[in-house]
């Protein structure tokens, strides 16, 4: 559980405000499997009300996917839970856990039985162990159950819904509007949606794709308004927003996933040539072709891990600033923590774009290599 | 780690999610969208190159009308030219017309005036025989009236006559 190497991906940040916070991470994976034990063991509650606030775990668990949307103080909303078991699809709702996330309570549907551990739904074990879980836990507490296959409306499945509401009501608008208004200016919605799209077709396609770019801005315009929107959403703290949806590895890896695709089925025999064959002399190509082939894969990879860290990582900034007033246990701290969340929070908005940019134009980079002719 | 291992289910939902959403937009947000855009700069830049055939055009006919302007002026200029040139030869044939026809008369009157200057030195003349002979008839009746008178003036007259 070292997040810290999470943040190195973030070096482009302000390095002050930065180790201001690994300060606080590198000392916070032994606090961590400490608060952990005890959290779990039945002795926690005989220890001192007072213990050590953990903000490891707090960022973490809030940055983590969820079965059920933490709406204000002790209220959720319970989210509909999807299986797909052995025996066809259960469904249920999360709020049947009782709010369990260490598989204490067990929810019994079409005659299996399921428990809930760190927001992952396991097949819950015959019979409890020592602390009352019906799980087995590896000395790390990570479940060792099997698993359904979990195709549930959780937080994030719910902000992908929201975003696409969102992203389909404001771009159907625009296209309204060019119809409504055909041939003449841009007005409302449409001329602050306008820039944008001239932005993506003529800063990112056309630069890298060439004259073929059109077949390809459907999907650069769809990945770029999907991570941007997603990326803003996350910003808001409350609902319908604060989803760390585009700093959910799954999330960036569907999406760089679909560069990836795009990039081989469209590649042209110069690409593969490139790749295969290159100009170089034949006994090159031992190290050539490895190093080619890699890079066909490290290209996506790198989208996904990109926009997973930078999202994930500002996340972590924002809610450890926060923190600080939990972390040093005094409302004295609560100006300098806002002033810096302000501070994050309006170079996070630039990182909304940016990173939706930087994907955007890679992937347009990427298909445009792949595509590329040469004379 | 559980941030970095993506979530099977998540995996599937995005795709079908991502999907859907990029065949809807793309049916029908982006190809409207984009086929507006790209109408709208072809009519932009049309109108634009229609606007630099106009600038032109109408430079052409600026200097087309200034050529027309020219040729009008000169055209004023050398009929006014011709006007003068004709109206001088007028009043100067005029004048000399006037000069002969004047002289002529002149001439004429002239020709008159000695004519009539003529009768009346005639008339004069006629008339002065007359009145002498006239005269000359009442004198010598007077001074003939008595006899003593005409010898005397006989007398006289044979006194001259000296018969030589």
């Amino acid at each position: 559980m070292d997040c810290s190497h999470v943040f190195e991906f973030k070096v482009k940040r302000l390095i002050v405000v930065f180790t201001l916070f690994l300060a606080f991470f590198s000392s916070s994976p032994a606090a961590f499997a400490q608060v952990d034990t005890t959290h779990v063991t039945e002795h926690a509650h005989a220890e001192p009300a007072k213990k050590k606030f953990d903000i490891g775990k707090f960022a973490l668990h809030h940055i983590a996917d969820s079965h059920s949307w933490h709406v204000i103080g002790e209220t959720y909303i319970g989210l509909p839970v999807v299986l797909y078991t052995k025996d066809g699809f259960v469904t249920f709702n999360s709020s049947d856990f009782n709010h369990d996330d260490e598989g204490r309570v067990v929810v019994e549907r079409k005659g299996q039985r399921f428990v809930k551990v760190h927001e992952k739904i396991h097949y819950a074990s015959a019979v409890a162990n020592e602390h009352g879980q019906f799980v087995d836990l590896d000395e790390k507490h990570h479940a060792l159950n099997a698993r359904p296959l979990d195709l549930s409306m959780t937080k994030n499945v719910c902000t992908l819904i929201i975003s696409m509401i969102i992203i389909l009501v404001v771009f159907l608008n625009v296209a309204n509007g060019y119809k409504k208004r055909k041939g003449k200016s841009p007005k409302g919605l449409q001329s602050w949606m306008e820039p944008i799209i001239l932005f993506v077709r003529d800063d990112i396609a056309k630069p890298n794709l060439g004259h073929k770019y059109e077949r390809f801005m459907p999907y650069l315009l769809t990945v770029f308004f999907f991570i941007w929107f997603n990326n803003m959403l996350g910003l808001i703290p409350f609902l319908p927003g604060g989803a760390n949806l585009t700093g959910n590895i799954a999330v960036t890896m569907v999406l760089a996933l679909a560069t990836f695709c795009l990039t081989v089925f469209n590649g042209n025999k110069y690409y593969w040539k490139h790749i295969f064959m290159p100009d170089v002399p034949w006994w090159m190509y031992i190290v050539m072709v490895p190093v080619e082939l890699v890079g066909v894969f490290t290209k996506p990879i790198a989208l996904m891990i990109r926009l997973f860290a930078n999202i994930t990582a500002g996340h972590i900034l924002v809610l450890s600033l926060i923190c600080l007033v939990f972390v040093f246990d005094s409302l004295y701290i609560a100006p300098v923590s806002v002033a810096f969340a302000v501070f994050i929070g309006a170079i996070e908005l630039l990182v909304a774009f940016i990173q939706a940019f930087i994907f955007t134009i890679l992937s347009a980079l990427f298909i445009g290599m792949a595509i590329e002719e040469h004379h | 780690m559980d941030l970095l291992l993506p979530e099977f289910g998540l995996v599937i939902l995005q795709t079908i999610a991502f999907l859907l959403l990029m065949f809807l937009l793309a049916k029908f947000a982006w190809k409207p969208v984009l086929a507006a855009i790209k109408e709208r700069e072809q009519s932009i830049d049309e109108a634009l190159n229609k606007a630099e055939l106009a600038k032109q055009e109408m430079t052409r006919l600026t200097a087309q009308n200034e050529e027309l302007m020219k040729e009008a002026r000169e055209e004023r200029d050398r009929i006014l030219k011709e006007a003068k040139t004709l109206k001088d030869s007028i009043v100067h044939e005029a004048k000399t017309q006037a000069q002969t026809e004047g002289a002529k008369l002149i001439e004429k009157a002239k020709i008159e005036i000695e004519n009539q200057k003529k009768a009346a030195l005639a008339e004069l003349k006629n008339q002065v025989s007359t009145l002498s002979l006239d005269i000359a008839e009442r004198v010598l009746r007077t001074q003939l009236e008595d006899k003593a008178k005409q010898q005397d003036l006989v007398a006289n007259l044979l006194k001259d006559v000296e018969l030589n």
